[in-house]
């Protein structure tokens, strides 16, 4: 059997569909979390959405179900403790954190079924996904992104500033509690694909990455969504591909191709941030006393070496830590 | 005399329990331009995010022009610039991104920006001198900067009355100047006024009334002053528009006894 071969099976397509439309949704929510520096509260609701499989395999319902509706309630609990300020915001994650996870476990046990059913949901089990669960899984995520597109300006002022949102007469309670379910009905979205205890990464990881390059927040939602995409598709080929000679899982693939796209953003978004840092215009205030430089025997001009910013009318050249701005035929210190 | 825009009558706010604010009466009349002053913890912050709704009055009414708060949905009406040391949030903004939030008063959900919405956010933009760094992250930008994009998104909804809280604070020389002029143009627009400040510098000579809170009290209401009179406008004799009634019954002692030195 070939590689080619392996990608014309059914499983292979529904994963790869999956995989699609997971990759989009994701990162589109993860954006807002970002902006309101909330960057770990996918991984809070995922958490508790261990608990939400564990009551399906209970009950015998289907564990999406049970799992959504449980996200949705711990997401809401989050941001209420968040709005009414009682704890600190990563005080409320961390309590719901270990209660989900430690319920999940607990359920599951009383559930009779091992750990390994419970593991096709902690780490993904995207190359078993049922017809229903793909159509289930798009449709969800295709509401998720027509959302976060749709309502990007209401969504970004409110996470942007709350409160001039509100005197703006956004209802913003009503986009906050909207933003939560987006968060948890994505979460038990990408549960098939990398894992609940993974989700956040696929959140996060390419909003990060994105960010390092970018500085419009529509590029940084759109570059965002480009990236998980490229990032779980990526991820799913390349595990598929090395599954040949070794086992290897889709879902911790996935989620270190995106963090490999980030460590290589990573450098040059710094080298970029501190070249523009550098070349910031210098203030024009009423100068002080005129000072000429000491006997200058080097002539500054275009690529001289040294980096020339604008001041006012004119530039000057960044030496040694001094400015030296052209004056006639000598320069100034400024 | 113009409408009033703004009516505060027997207004207070508690925080959790505690009286911050009591007894405020305050009208501020169409075009004019008022400043809230006093010491830190004086309650002038507080009083402005009450004025907005931001924190609900105990007891009191508040009516903006001229409609009871409860019923009043006219947002676009109403710039808010909020006390914040920076535009930024997680995420990478431009200039320009941030200023065009402040259309959301008039625009319909799921409506793209129109060209009277790209003519205002532009002009807002330029009214702060930001106009050639909009594409720029709002991050990039000095302090100062940042609060003339924050001036400039409440601009953009081209509201009739503005509310500022401490634009200045925190912000050097030169952009207190740009602030101030771009407060000049909006006074000379037609534009009510409501400004928190710890001190005027530059923006002084734009000053219509000042209303100097003290102890969560309005302790004077009147011409402006020099700032070394507000902290002790409550001593001077003359109390211009002062409404309370004449004997003043201040529980912190201190207070209650300056007070009564300078009336008498």
């Amino acid at each position: 059997m070939t590689y080619w071969d392996l990608l014309s099976y059914d499983f292979m397509q529904r994963a790869l569909l999956a995989a699609v439309f997971t990759g989009l949704a994701a990162p589109a929510i993860g954006t807002y979390l970002v902006q309101r520096r909330m960057a770990l509260m996918g991984d809070g609701i995922g958490h508790v959405a261990v608990t939400g499989v564990a009551l399906g395999l209970l009950t015998g319902a289907t564990p999406t179900w049970t799992a959504v509706l449980v996200a949705i309630a711990g997401a809401i609990a989050i941001e209420v403790i968040r709005e009414r300020g009682h704890a600190n915001g990563d005080v409320a994650l961390a309590l719901l954190f270990y209660g989900g996870l430690a319920g999940g476990v607990l359920i599951t046990g009383l559930a009779n079924e091992s750990g390994a059913r419970l593991n096709q949901y902690l780490f993904g089990a995207i190359t078993t996904i049922s017809r229903t669960d793909v159509i289930v899984t798009m449709a969800l995520a295709a509401v998720v992104i027509l959302i976060c597109v749709g309502l990007a300006p209401q969504l970004f002022a409110v996470a942007q500033d709350q409160e001039f949102a509100r005197v703006a007469g956004l209802n913003i309670r009503a986009y906050n509690l909207l933003v939560a379910v987006l968060a948890a009905v994505t979460v038990t979205v990408a549960m098939r694909t990398v894992g609940l205890l993974l989700v956040s990464a696929l959140m996060v990881v390419p909003v990060a990455t994105s960010q390092q390059l970018s500085r419009s927040f529509r590029t940084t939602l759109g570059a965002a969504m480009a990236l998980g995409t490229a990032a779980s598709v990526g991820g799913l080929l390349l595990s598929a591909y090395l599954s040949f000679d070794a086992r290897v899982a889709p879902g911790p693939t996935i989620v270190l191709l995106a963090l490999a796209g980030f460590v290589l953003a990573w450098p040059v978004g710094i080298w970029m941030r501190r070249r523009r840092r550098l070349r910031q215009p210098f203030p024009v205030v009423p100068a002080a006393a005129h000072q000429e430089t000491d006997p200058h025997p080097h002539q500054h001009g275009e690529d001289c070496g040294h980096m020339a910013v604008p001041h006012g009318d004119h530039v000057d050249y960044v030496h040694d830590g001094h400015r030296h701005a052209p004056h006639g035929r000598h320069y100034d210190e400024h | 005399m113009s409408s009033p825009v703004v009516e505060l009558d027997n207004g207070a706010v508690a925080i959790a329990g505690r009286p911050i604010l009591r007894h405020i009466d305050l009208t501020v009349r169409s075009g004019e331009f008022v400043a809230l002053m006093g010491a830190n913890g004086s309650g002038k912050s507080t009083l402005v995010r009450a004025l907005t709704g931001l924190w609900p009055l105990a007891t009191g009414a508040l009516s903006l022009f001229g409609t009871p708060f409860g019923s009043f949905h006219d947002w676009q009406r109403v710039g808010f610039v909020p006390q914040r040391g920076t535009a930024a949030s997680g995420v990478p903004a431009s200039v320009w991104e941030v200023v065009a939030s402040g259309r959301l008063t008039r625009r319909k959900l799921l409506r793209p920006l129109g060209r009277a919405d790209r003519a205002a956010i532009a002009d807002a933009l330029d009214v702060v001198g930001l106009a050639h760094r909009s594409g720029e992250s709002v991050s990039s930008l000095s302090g100062g900067q940042q609060q003339r994009v924050l001036i400039a998104r409440a601009l953009a909804g081209e509201p009739e009355l503005f509310f500022l809280d401490e634009p200045t604070a925190g912000v050097d020389l030169p952009n207190q100047q740009v602030l101030a002029d771009t407060l000049r143009t909006m006074s000379g627009r037609g534009a009510t006024i409501v400004l928190v400040a710890h001190e005027l510098g530059p923006m002084a000579p734009l000053i219509d009334r000042a209303v100097v809170m003290r102890d969560g009290r309005i302790a004077y209401d009147g011409p402006p002053l020099a700032s070394e009179q507000v902290a002790t406008a409550h001593l001077d004799g003359h109390h211009h528009h002062h409404h309370h009634e004449p004997e003043h019954h201040d529980h912190a002692p201190h207070v209650s006894s300056l007070i009564e030195r300078g009336d008498r």
